[in-house]
């Protein structure tokens, strides 16, 4: 009898050749699927960088690069077209950095409560309000920036103009902030107990703690997050089209409004543009230099994430 | 180190005579005479998780500036109890202490609920089991403890953070990078790091909680030279989970068995000829 058990259990346990043959094709069946969804958004990728690169080829056989990047006038729908791109770059920089010196400390500081200080029910509490923020479209934040933030500015800064780099700096930041905020928690969260406990150890209290080492150790997450957060500024649209004002325009100051780069395409690509007029490639090469700025900021964004791991 | 204190250790080679004698009691009471400053007297100590309680009505005296070391099975209260001492539990919500730990010679009662314990901790530091250090500079692991304390001042920095690293064994291998990340040492490295980043502040204990289970034997045996050259200088209690390891390094062994502490006396007594049957059990390593 006990024999018998024996041949049962050895033929419960021993996979058939069949079944293993099954079993190694329908891996392979299921890598293939997988692989091609990867392609996919490579190709769609790729698709899209083409096409930038070949209708800007088409815009700068026409405008040098060196006029491009130095002429301090874009007006290339007038009579006397100028193309250069700084203003609209200005412009790019100043809502960036207006929405990164809001989104960076605000975002930092809510991290470090939530993630260090906030009981569970608390954290609980505020992160559905967080992603509550990042789910409104963005056309309500631009109308948000313009009708209600730039006339509160107004009230302190007489001088604020109705369209200015200002109100939408600060809105594109706080729809950041959701973001920047819940990544860099997470990074923070993510490091191990046993740190702080050895913190604590020495006599470090909570804000000590939080500060001296769980930040410290999670910084590759928050620069990661922050990059990331900056990217997503710099190619936020409608904000910046609706209240930074539709007018290029060279300038830092924030209080002043300009056309930013993805306002500039908003505003040409609704008019009716022939396929081959001037206006219609400077779309291509607004677009190309704003994917470059974006590129270069992941690129940075990547290097110092892996600096800050070798440290850590 | 002390004069006037004898170390069992100094007993141990009579232990190995061949004459059987009842020298338990005589190296007990010698040694306890020896060392007898108090540094911490802990007191009908009980302690819960929620509602289950871990520390069942311990009674404990650690002299002052010897080794005393925490034995006994996985699960045992060792850490819990260890964690006593620098309020470590309070860090999470449902612990509660009874009892106390009065260190002298204050007198003060390190789990009083009115005890700040921050204010413990400033005075009672902690090495881990598994190597935490910082991820800053070798330099600044050893110099936060001193900086938390308002110590800003260059010279008596880099003054104490090159007597913890001497202290620690460690100055010979890393003066040359005080300024490199300290995450670059190696395992064992990193632990005499941060038993030099608790030496660098002097605290009245040290605590040591397994400082060596995640650690090669070479490393190991390097950590164990370094606790053995505490003994005169600091006040440690140390968990291991290897009897040989206590028997090397303390002075005084506490076995605990779910919760209680069985026996408690000098190291080498205790392990030749222990008064509970329930601590020769373990030692022979017969589990009851
Ligand atoms: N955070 C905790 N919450 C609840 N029970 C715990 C906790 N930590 C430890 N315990 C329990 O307390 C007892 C003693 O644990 P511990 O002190 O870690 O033992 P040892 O260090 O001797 O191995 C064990 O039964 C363990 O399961
Ligand atoms: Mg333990």
């Amino acid at each position: 009898m006990s024999d018998l058990i024996k041949k049962v259990d050895q033929a419960w346990l021993q996979p058939s050749e069949r079944f293993i043959k099954r079993r190694a094709m329908r891996a392979a069946f299921m890598k293939a699927i997988l692989f091609g969804c990867a392609s996919l958004s490579v190709l769609v990728t790729l698709g899209i960088l083409y096409v930038l690169l070949s209708e800007s080829w088409a815009f700068f056989r026409e405008i040098s690069i060196l006029e491009f990047l130095t002429d301090t006038q874009w007006t290339p729908l007038f009579e006397d077209a100028h193309f250069g791109i700084l203003p609209l770059l200005s412009a790019t920089l100043t809502v960036t950095g207006v929405a990164l010196s809001f989104a960076l400390p605000a975002g930092l500081i809510l991290a470090i409560y939530l993630s260090e200080f906030a009981s569970n029910s608390i954290r609980e509490t505020v992160k559905p309000f967080l992603e509550l923020l990042e789910g409104v479209p963005t056309v309500v934040y631009g109308y948000f920036a313009l009708l209600f933030v730039t006339p509160l500015l107004q009230q302190l800064m007489p001088n604020l103009a109705g369209f200015n780099l200002l109100a939408p700096g600060l809105v594109i930041g706080i729809m950041i902030l959701p973001y920047t905020t819940s990544v860099s928690e997470d990074a923070m969260r993510a490091v191990p107990n046993q740190l702080r406990e050895g913190a604590y150890a020495l006599g470090f209290n909570r804000m000590q703690t939080a500060v001296r080492v769980v930040v410290p150790a999670a910084l590759s997450g928050i620069t990661a997050a922050f990059v990331l957060g900056m990217s997503r500024a710099i190619g936020e649209t409608m904000v910046v089209a609706i209240a930074g004002g539709q007018n290029p325009n060279l300038t830092f100051n924030p209080t002043e409004g300009a056309a930013a780069i993805p306002a500039y395409i908003v505003q040409v690509s609704m008019g009716d543009l022939p396929h081959d007029s001037m206006g219609y490639k400077t779309i291509f090469a607004a677009g190309l230099t704003l994917f470059l700025i974006t590129l270069a900021f992941n690129i940075i964004g990547q290097l110092l994430k892996r600096r800050f791991r070798e440290v850590y | 180190m002390n004069p006037t204190l004898t170390h069992p250790h100094e007993h141990k080679h009579e232990a190995n005579g061949s004459e059987p004698r009842n020298f338990a009691d005589e190296t007990y009471e010698a040694a306890m005479k020896a060392a007898t400053a108090v540094r911490a007297e802990v007191q009908d100590l009980s302690f819960y998780y929620g509602d289950m309680q871990a520390l069942k009505g311990i009674n404990l005296k650690l002299k002052d500036r010897c080794v005393t070391a925490l034995i006994g099975a996985s699960g045992c209260g060792k850490s819990t109890l260890l964690r006593c001492f620098n309020r470590m539990h309070d860090l999470y919500p449902g612990s509660r202490y009874e009892g106390s730990i009065v260190l002298q010679p204050d007198g003060k009662n390190l789990v009083h609920p009115k005890t700040d314990p921050l204010w413990v901790r400033l005075n009672v530091g902690m090495v881990f089991q598994k190597p935490n250090p910082f991820p800053k500079s070798i330099y600044e692991n050893v110099a936060s403890g001193l900086k938390i304390r308002g110590i800003t001042q260059k010279g008596l920095l880099d003054h104490q953070v090159e007597k913890a690293l001497k202290n620690a064994a460690l100055w010979e291998e890393v003066k040359e990078r005080l300024h490199k990340p300290a995450l670059s040492l190696s395992g064992g490295q990193q632990q005499r790091l941060c038993i030099a980043r608790a030496l660098a502040v002097e605290p009245s204990i040290l605590l040591l909680d397994e400082p060596t289970s995640a650690l090669d034997p070479i490393a190991t045996a390097r950590i164990e030279e370094l606790i053995r050259s505490l003994e005169g200088v600091m006040t440690v209690l140390m968990v291991t989970h290897n009897m040989q390891q206590a028997r090397r390094i303390s002075d005084f062994t506490a076995y605990m068995h779910m919760g209680e502490l069985v026996e408690f006396g000098a190291t080498e007594p205790l392990f030749t000829a222990p008064n509970e049957q329930q601590t020769a059990d373990y030692i022979q390593g017969r589990f009851g």
